[in-house]
């Protein structure tokens, strides 16, 4: 590290940061991309019903798609506000 | 019958007509009778990379149309010897591929040929699906960058998942990273993705690190792949590259970030 690097060094390393959002990012992708193709359309389609009686964000809704022994497990995780009800 | 070795990135500029061209030429300084196909149709620009864009008579496309014999379009290098060029067609019809035509010609290389080399375009559009189609391996070229380590991971989505080996469920893939461009001044002051990191995202075989060079420009403006210019750190990297997938165990060059004096340390950048 030089003198200059050292003054600018006070910020968090670029490299770690992409390393730390290309990891969410791929783990993220390589979960939708082994499901089914209607994965991201039913998402879609659950967040509009949802939101027809609680206000949630768009990542409020978290589709999984496990698989156990013979059985594929559809997990559906939905964070309510808590002040829901419209 | 020959292996047939796609070069992919799914980004567009990291490099993948530059390693078709090292690889080729490599493998047919081995000793192994080589072709490189270009897939990008409509920008042909593996011949221009190889030196031979002012000997390009007949293309792919004129082939599998039945316009043209494959002897007829096959270009002979002029250094290496048993290595061969067949260039893209300019024509802007992009169904020129047909799944039919592709397999064909592949089919008729591999009676001649040890190594069938596909230069991939960027993205994932027909020529991209139908150049890693037919792959027995892959080189997946890599910048350490985070747009390219995305499409990277996406293009190995799609090899384990459309490719012939994947449909026909025969034993998949064989899938090699190579990561070009690399700066290891910049991994060290952690301003770049270090080997590592884009190891563990992607986690595949490495075959490579080709650092950032200026011989690989000046080879490209010269026409000549750069894995023939053996004095230049490129070149070097890609000849280890290419004897490890044949098979050799070489150590990784390159890695390291040079040592700078005292000059260097206290004001370089």
């Amino acid at each position: 590290m030089n003198l200059l690097g050292y003054f600018r060094s006070q910020r968090k390393q670029t490299a770690q940061v992409a390393k730390e959002r290309l990891q969410i990012l791929v783990a993220r992708e390589r979960a939708t991309r082994s499901g089914p193709d209607y994965l991201p359309a039913l998402q879609e389609e659950l967040l509009e019903v949802i939101r027809k009686y609680v206000e949630v964000d768009q990542d409020a809704v978290h589709i999984q798609l496990d698989k156990e022994g013979d059985y594929d497990i559809l997990e559906l995780n939905i964070t309510l506000p808590e002040h829901g009800g419209k | 019958m020959a292996k047939i070795v796609v070069v992919t990135s799914g980004k567009g500029g990291v490099g993948k007509t530059t390693t078709s061209a090292a690889l080729a030429t490599g493998l047919a300084k081995a000793g192994h009778r080589t072709v490189v196909v270009d897939f990008d149709v409509g920008l042909r620009n593996l011949d221009l990379i190889m030196g031979c864009e002012r000997r390009v008579v007949y293309d792919f496309v004129n082939v599998i149309n039945q316009e043209a014999t494959l002897n007829q379009a096959l270009i002979k290098d002029k250094r290496v010897s048993d290595l061969y060029i067949l260039a893209a067609s300019q024509t802007r019809d992009k169904d020129a591929l047909t799944d039919e035509g592709v397999e064909r010609v592949l089919g008729d290389l591999s009676k001649e040929f040890d190594f069938i080399v596909c230069d991939s375009p960027a993205g994932i559009e027909r020529g991209a699906l139908m150049a890693m189609y037919h792959a027995d391996a892959a080189i997946v070229v890599t910048n350490p960058e985070v747009s390219s380590v995305r499409d990277s991971d996406r293009v190995l989505g799609i090899l384990s998942s459309k490719s012939k080996r994947a449909e026909q469920g025969m034993e998949p893939v064989h899938e090699h990273l190579l990561l070009t461009r690399y700066s290891p001044e910049r991994v060290q002051q952690g301003e770049m993705l270090g080997l590592d990191d884009v190891r563990e995202i992607l986690g595949i075989d490495l075959l490579g690190v080709i650092p950032e060079s200026k011989a690989v420009l000046n080879a490209s403006n010269a026409g000549v792949p750069v894995i023939l210019e053996e004095g230049t750190d490129a070149g070097q990297a890609y000849q280890d590259a290419v004897a490890r997938f044949l098979g050799e165990e070489r150590p990784h060059r390159f890695l390291e970030a040079q040592k700078k004096g005292l000059f260097g340390r206290l004001f370089g950048s």
